[in-house]
């Protein structure tokens, strides 16, 4: 079945009143955020969709792909769900070599093309994390950032789910900006749950929630794009200070504040080079 | 009366997958008594008398086998359940013996298993499993996608019983659990045990300590025989 929009049709907040978002489309190749404080409701709302909620969950929300409710056997089998659901809980358990693990996924996965999507998924994860792979290694002795960077690349490449739920992957020690910049090279719906303020500038559109519903659809505009890559710098100075740091230095109040201004006194044309 | 006996390892979700079925069966209205089997210690009789106001015991099997004691004391229970006037008895047994299978002819048989416990746990288990009618795999949320679906190949590849995935403590994916309770048919009495497991038949549970082959009967075996248990 080709997916090409999946939609939340609003039910009710933990208060009981209806959602202000009646209606949230995705529509494929859709990159959304979903964005609230703590306790408003971005988890349930994200287990919502992977379960293809049909007013059975608390939320009574109701999920449709391509305008329908979803077919039974995506719940029933998890390797014909489109849905990748990947959580800061998740994580490997086998303690195979890297490469034989991912083909036994690939072997129960795909009928053709096994080993190129084996190859796939390892490039794939390289890139993710700046520690590369040792492929001889077991997967419970791969670091957190290899981990994570592992789990997405085999959603995407064996898996090829055509939507992946990210649940703070902020907090997983793999590059956010880079992944997302990968991950927009493959056709999909990538929804991520995120307290991160550069990842929610790069969306299309987030998801505002409030007291577990859907408070509003906020599209992202031209000047958040230069805000966004503002904040980029002034998160590579940081960076640059932490290194520093790491490597026995001290720092100089004077070239933070030299850094700082050319931040500033960068023209809006500029700053999106 | 319908009768659904739970097995499954200790930690596999067994209560947490039947309390979240037992207060959607309450939910409709249906009489449900519970009968929870362990060894030596359990209160899960207690949350479910206390959540659900349910009819709910224990019995404890001290040095007998556990499995072997779910067989003896399943027709006082039934009658139990049945003076209770229940609709259904969910019997959740200790889950100890992997090779044990308390399930019987007419019950649903409901094995827990954790998708935590290692992509090849299903082909490490025999009877248990393969008797079953109906694997529910808990714990999802913590392993890869991967993981999930290998698991669930060679769940399919020791025994050919439906699969459903959930996360038990969110309560998440449940709703087919309690649909296929709801689906049991009334037990037909007598019932009887699905296959014969090894229970409670050996000479150590019957209390001889001493270590070798030599100082046992019945079932032997030496280092160098190569019997091997396949389960039913």
């Amino acid at each position: 079945m080709e997916i090409r929009e999946i939609s939340v049709i609003g039910g009710f907040g933990k208060t009981g009143e209806p959602e202000a978002v009646a209606r949230l489309d995705m529509r494929m190749g859709d990159v959304v955020s979903i964005v609230g404080p703590t306790g408003s409701g971005k988890t349930m709302l994200i287990n919502d969709i992977a379960l293809f909620a049909d007013a059975n969950t608390p939320s009574r929300r109701r999920v449709l792909v391509n305008g329908e409710p979803a077919p039974t056997i995506f719940q029933e089998d998890p390797s014909r769900n489109p849905i990748a659901l990947i959580t800061q809980h998740t994580t490997f358990l086998s303690d195979l070599p890297v490469r034989e693990f991912l083909r036994i996924h690939a072997r129960i996965r795909r009928t053709e093309r096994q080993e190129s999507a084996v190859e796939e998924t390892l490039a794939f994860a390289n890139e993710l994390t700046g520690e590369p792979i040792i492929e001889q290694a077991a997967m419970t002795e791969l670091s957190g950032g290899q981990t994570r960077a592992l789990l997405v690349a085999d959603a995407v490449v064996i898996g090829n789910s055509p939507i992946i739920l990210l649940d703070e992957i902020e907090n997983a020690g793999i590059d956010r900006l880079r992944a997302l910049k990968l991950l927009k090279r493959y056709r999909k719906i990538f929804i991520f749950v995120t307290h991160d303020l550069r990842i929610t500038l790069l969306s299309d559109y987030r998801v505002a929630l409030l007291r577990g519903a859907m408070r509003a659809i906020i599209p992202r505009v031209e000047e958040e794009r230069r805000v966004a890559s503002r904040i980029g710098r002034i998160d590579e100075i940081m960076v640059a200070m932490r290194d520093r740091l790491r490597a026995g230095e001290q720092l100089i109040e004077r070239e933070l504040l030299g850094d700082l201004r050319q931040v500033l006194d960068a023209p809006s044309a500029e700053v999106m080079r | 009366m319908r009768a659904v006996i739970c097995a499954g390892p200790p930690t596999s979700g067994k209560t947490t997958v039947l309390r979240h079925a037992a207060h959607r069966l309450a939910e409709r209205g249906r009489r449900i008594a519970y009968l929870k089997i362990d060894v030596q210690y359990c209160d899960e009789d207690e949350t479910f008398a206390r959540e659900l106001g349910v009819p709910a015991r224990k019995v404890y099997s001290g040095d007998l086998c556990p499995d072997h004691c779910s067989v003896l004391v399943l027709g006082d229970a039934l009658a139990w359940a049945g003076r209770e006037s229940a609709e259904f008895l969910i019997v959740e047994t200790a889950g100890l013996c992997l090779r044990c299978a308390p399930y019987i002819e007419g019950a649903l048989g409901l094995i827990v298993l954790e998708a935590t416990s290692g992509m090849n746990l299903p082909r490490k288990i025999g009877a248990m499993l393969t008797l079953a009618d109906l694997a529910v795999v808990t714990k999802i949320d913590l392993v890869s996608q991967a993981e999930k679906e290998v698991f669930r190949a060679n769940l399919l590849d020791a025994a050919d019983i439906p699969v459903i995935e959930t996360d038990a403590l969110h309560g998440i994916n449940l709703e087919p659990v309690v649909r296929r309770m709801e689906a049991t048919p009334e037990l037909v009495q007598p019932s009887r045990l699905r296959g014969s497991p090894p229970m409670s038949v050996c000479t150590i549970c019957a209390g001889k300590k001493e270590i070798g082959w030599e100082h046992h009967f019945g079932i032997v075996r030496t280092l160098d025989s190569d019997l091997f248990y396949r389960g039913q």
